[in-house]
């Protein structure tokens, strides 16, 4: 394991505590040939002992996949991906899934203790229930009896696809179709695991649901695909976040995420992104290229999607809301950190279809170093949107002059009766504010890091409390460096 | 990009056939600058929406005015008046009929020293240089596919230079009237604007065409300001029903230049506006503001770009639209900062108001700024007249209709109020009241 040692000396040799999550676990990885081809499909399908049925939708993506061309729209700029120099699978070396957690590895353990969330002590003291997603299958699955009771289902998507075809056959695709991207194509074809999550009708999930993701084995690339269906009148709040790490090579990273919500139901999303970015000189770092989609298919029904950002190389990310059911509500709160050469396009969709259907974007960009931050949005009005509303805030805020942001939001409105509102506005960070700090003697690091915290305020509030104290040091971390 | 052969016919087929004709073929250098703009032409044919910054225009329809061989030949038609919006003996006049210059319908009787105002056909013969120094200042325009076309067929448009300091104090009245009435034409106009340092003038241009007739026009304006130069430029689009409009403004504003202009786009079946400013020295200051008012099946789509070059510059934009029946609007407004251009101001505001459930509009305001101590922002709203407002009204005697038009002509009032030479305000007001019909 040459890879191993050397970006475990690579870590050494970098400041430790600039980025504590980037070490690599060793674990003997069952890998896939090197490349993509059919037979990597079929192997993934193969090793996975998927149905018929969904082989033939795996391969379908894949022949689409090959005839889709990059996309070049966003404002991201990246050397041309190597399909063929990446790993498609790689599963922890466990042949019988673990029954408890005695049985999952300890070396496993030892990882997520470092990433600070010790499964046990977190089934006692967190509440939070975790599907913890090591490379790619899923290992140790916590609380799972707690929720049964309540009859909801929080496993893998592999176990899903074992246990309840039915569930995993109506809804897969039904709201990313394979070919709806060539990233969300990539990943109908390969995808290795991710979890699934079913609501059932009137049930108010009693705790957060939580995902933590991990990239392990050198030039893997990670292919999630979530899906969370909640029934007529159900709620649930499900957190994800991620860390990775450090190592010298991009990373490909295509995850695919669905929501479904039926009548009177709120399905609340929050994610927590701090890949590894790359270096000061952007070298290394992660490509996250995801794709998130909710339906709102039930009348009253509600998504809230709220992200901070600010790990990886490039990211590319739109988590959208189609507003399908009548006075359904859309949601969307985003802070976008990037540093020295990250690059990060991110946006929502607001897509009105119902009657008096909402939606709000609240987003806030923060660039510094060199880095080129991009709001892309879409609004669109529907003829059928009567009285339907949006209301749209893009801040940004610069640290430095060799920085860029971007906003490029689209508006389209076919109703006379729905009423759209936006406004962006772009700034330095004050001069005036960052004195009265120093004045009363704190740090200029410190300072920015408090400003900018302001900066957010209105999006980190949104954070279930747990991840709110996490963002809220990230936020601080992610600007280290970018002033002085 | 997959060619789309649809779209350069007539054009193509046609260059050679006419180039003779075309005004300053005596001059090697015209020549040579035609030719290098029907090539970039020939590869890019006509937008398509497949460039973004087309997406949501189609130029197919040009395809239903069936524009023949003949199109391109100038189609002089009879007029003996020409319909001008201020009072004889106000305003110095140039008259363009079917985009040919008429010195008989013209009034440049009194014209300052040092001020020129004329035909680019007629100048590009008689004094080819000045022609030439007009055309090369803005000959870095690249990938404008609609202004290669309009380089390459034009025949006439205006010529208008200030030497420095000079100031022009009556308005100077554009009048273009187009009519088909002996068959579809397509015309490419070509005006040439040079302010000289510390100079003065005011432009009013209006478009007018004859109902029912369809043809196309595609305007292309060159316009460079020196430093300290002003022009206020105001423009009505009032095109007949059937025609087609494209027009390219592209504009150099140097140090502490000011641009104001205004566009009230009330014609034409399809019409774009596409406005590039670049702002290259400290001090320059452009104001683009407008109105659409549209209705039936009319399409219009106002774009801007404002390159802030340099430190110390600043724009503001204010544009209202309101949309009717069938009709579609699209608003794309761009503000870009480039790294140097430090303590830049950039303000954009699009409001639409949408009468029916079938008009459509659609907006992209965007910003890209690669400077931090800089001052941006944009806003955009799109609704329906508000019911509040409209009760107020009715409930003090109004009928819905009146107190509707009221509310719009309201609406409508802010961008007018941001034209800088406040005795045309009225003017302008009068042309959204016929439009209102009140």
């Amino acid at each position: 394991m040459a890879a191993t040692v050397e970006t475990v000396d690579q870590v050494r040799a970098l400041a430790d505590d600039k980025y504590k999550y980037g070490f690599v676990t060793d674990i003997e990885a069952d890998t896939a040939p090197k490349g993509l081809d059919e037979s990597t499909v079929r192997f993934i399908s193969a090793k996975k002992e998927e149905p018929e049925w969904l082989l033939e939708w795996r391969l379908k993506a894949y022949r689409q996949w090959l005839t889709m061309p990059e996309p070049e729209w966003a404002k991201v700029d990246f050397p041309a991906i190597d399909y063929q120099d990446a790993y498609y699978f790689s599963a922890p070396k466990t042949t019988e899934a673990p029954k408890s957690l005695d049985e999952v590895d300890p070396e496993l353990l030892r990882t997520y203790e470092k990433l600070g969330i010790p499964l046990r002590e977190q089934e006692m003291l967190a509440g939070v229930a975790v599907d913890a997603v090591f490379d790619s299958v899923s290992v140790a699955t916590t609380f799972r009896h707690k929720l049964a009771e309540k009859g909801v289902i929080f496993c893998s998507i592999s176990e899903a696809i074992k246990d309840y075809p039915d569930l995993v056959k109506k809804y897969l695709g039904s709201v990313v179709p394979y070919g709806d991207n060539k990233h969300a194509c990539l990943n109908s074809a390969v995808f290795t695991d991710g979890s699934f999550v079913y609501i059932p009708k009137g049930v108010r999930c009693p705790m957060e649901l939580s995902t933590y993701f991990r990239i392990n084995a050198a030039n893997t690339g990670q292919f999630e695909r979530t899906l969370i269906i909640a029934d007529e009148g159900s709620y649930v709040s499900y957190l994800e976040g991620c860390t990775a790490p450090m190592r010298d090579e991009n990373q490909l990273h295509a995850a695919v995420v669905e929501l479904i919500v039926l009548d009177d139901a709120e399905i609340k999303y929050s994610t927590v992104q701090n890949w590894y970015p790359g270096d000061e000189n952007g070298v290394g770092g992660i490509y996250n290229f995801v794709t998130k989609r909710g339906a709102c298919r039930g009348k009253n029904s509600k998504i809230s999607w709220t992200q901070v950002e600010t790990g990886s190389a490039v990211t590319w990310k739109y988590p959208s809301c189609i507003l399908q059911g009548d006075n359904s509500v859309g949601e969307f709160y985003s802070i976008a950190i990037t540093n020295n050469m990250q690059q990060a396009d991110t946006g929502t969709k607001m897509i009105h279809l119902g009657k008096n259907t909402t939606s709000r974007i609240i987003a806030k960009g923060i660039s510094a170093g060199k880095s080129q931050s991009t709001y892309r949005g879409l609004v669109r009005m529907g003829a059928k949107a009567k009285g339907a509303r949006n209301y749209t805030q893009c801040d940004s805020l610069l640290i430095g002059d060799k920085c860029g942001a971007h906003t490029v939001p689209y508006i389209e409105s076919r109703n006379s009766s729905a009423q759209i509102e936006h406004e962006a506005t772009t700034s330095k960070i004050s001069e005036d504010q960052l004195f009265y700090c120093r004045q009363r003697g704190i740090g200029e690091e410190d300072a920015v890091a408090l400003v900018v915290n302001g900066f957010c305020r209105e999006v980190l509030q949104q954070l279930p409390m747990e991840f709110a104290v996490e963002a809220q040091k990230l936020v601080g971390i992610s600007l280290e460096g970018s002033v002085g | 990009m997959k060619q789309d052969n649809v779209m350069t016919t007539p054009f193509v087929s046609q260059y050679d056939n006419l180039k003779q004709a075309l005004p300053g073929y005596s001059q090697p250098w015209m020549t040579t600058l035609r030719d290098r703009a029907m090539e970039s032409f020939t590869q890019a044919g006509l937008p398509t929406q497949r460039r973004e910054s087309w997406k949501y225009t189609n130029l197919r329809g040009l395809q239903q005015l069936e524009l023949t061989e003949r199109a391109l030949e100038p189609q002089p038609i009879s007029i003996d008046r020409a319909p001008s919006l201020l009072p004889e003996g106000t305003a110095h006049r140039v008259v363009f009929v079917n985009g040919g210059f008429r010195p008989d319908l013209s009034d440049l009787a009194g014209l300052p020293e040092g001020v020129i105002v004329g035909s680019v056909a007629d100048l590009a013969e008689r004094e080819p240089q000045r022609v030439e120094a007009l055309l090369a200042a803005h000959s870095d325009v690249e990938d404008q596919p609609l202004v290669a076309l309009n380089t390459a067929f034009m025949r006439d448009g205006l010529l208008l230079e200030l030497e420095a300091g000079r100031k022009l104090d009556r308005v100077l009245e554009v009048i273009h009237v187009n009519s088909a009435e002996n068959g579809v034409f397509a015309h490419n106009a070509r005006n040439l604007i040079s302010l000289g340092a510390g100079s003065e003038a005011t432009i009013l241009e209006h478009h007018t065409g004859l109902n029912g007739t369809a043809y196309y026009i595609n305007a292309a304006n060159d316009m460079t300001l020196a430093e300290d130069a002003t022009l206020r430029h105001y423009r009505i689009q009032a095109e007949g029903t059937n025609a087609v409009h494209t027009s390219t403004m592209n504009g150099h504003l140097s140090g502490n230049s000011f641009y104001d202009g205004y566009t009230l786009s009330i014609g034409a079946a399809l019409s774009r506006n596409e406005t590039n400013m670049k702002l290259t020295a400290a001090g320059a200051r452009c104001h683009l503001n407008g109105g659409y008012l549209m209705r039936d099946k009319q399409h219009c789509d106002t774009t801007t770009v404002v390159d802030h070059l340099s430190p110390q510059t600043s724009c503001r934009e204010v544009f209202k639209g309101v949309l009717d029946d069938r009709s579609r609007g699209v608003f794309q407004g761009r503000i870009v900062v480039h790294p140097e251009a430090q303590q830049t101001d950039g303000h954009q505001l699009n409001k639409v108001l949408l009468l029916t459930d079938t008009a459509e509009i659609n907006a992209k305001p965007e910003l890209e700024i690669y400077a931090d101590d800089v001052k941006c922002s944009h806003g955009c709203s799109a609704g329906e007249v508000d019911h509040d407002a409209l009760f107020y009204l009715r409930s003090r005697g109004l009928s819905e209709t009146s107190a509707k038009a009221l509310l719009i002509q309201a609406f409508l009032a802010e961008s007018v109020s941001e034209i800088g030479k406040e005795e045309l305000q009225d003017l302008f007001l009068e042309k959204i009241s016929d439009w209102l019909a009140i």
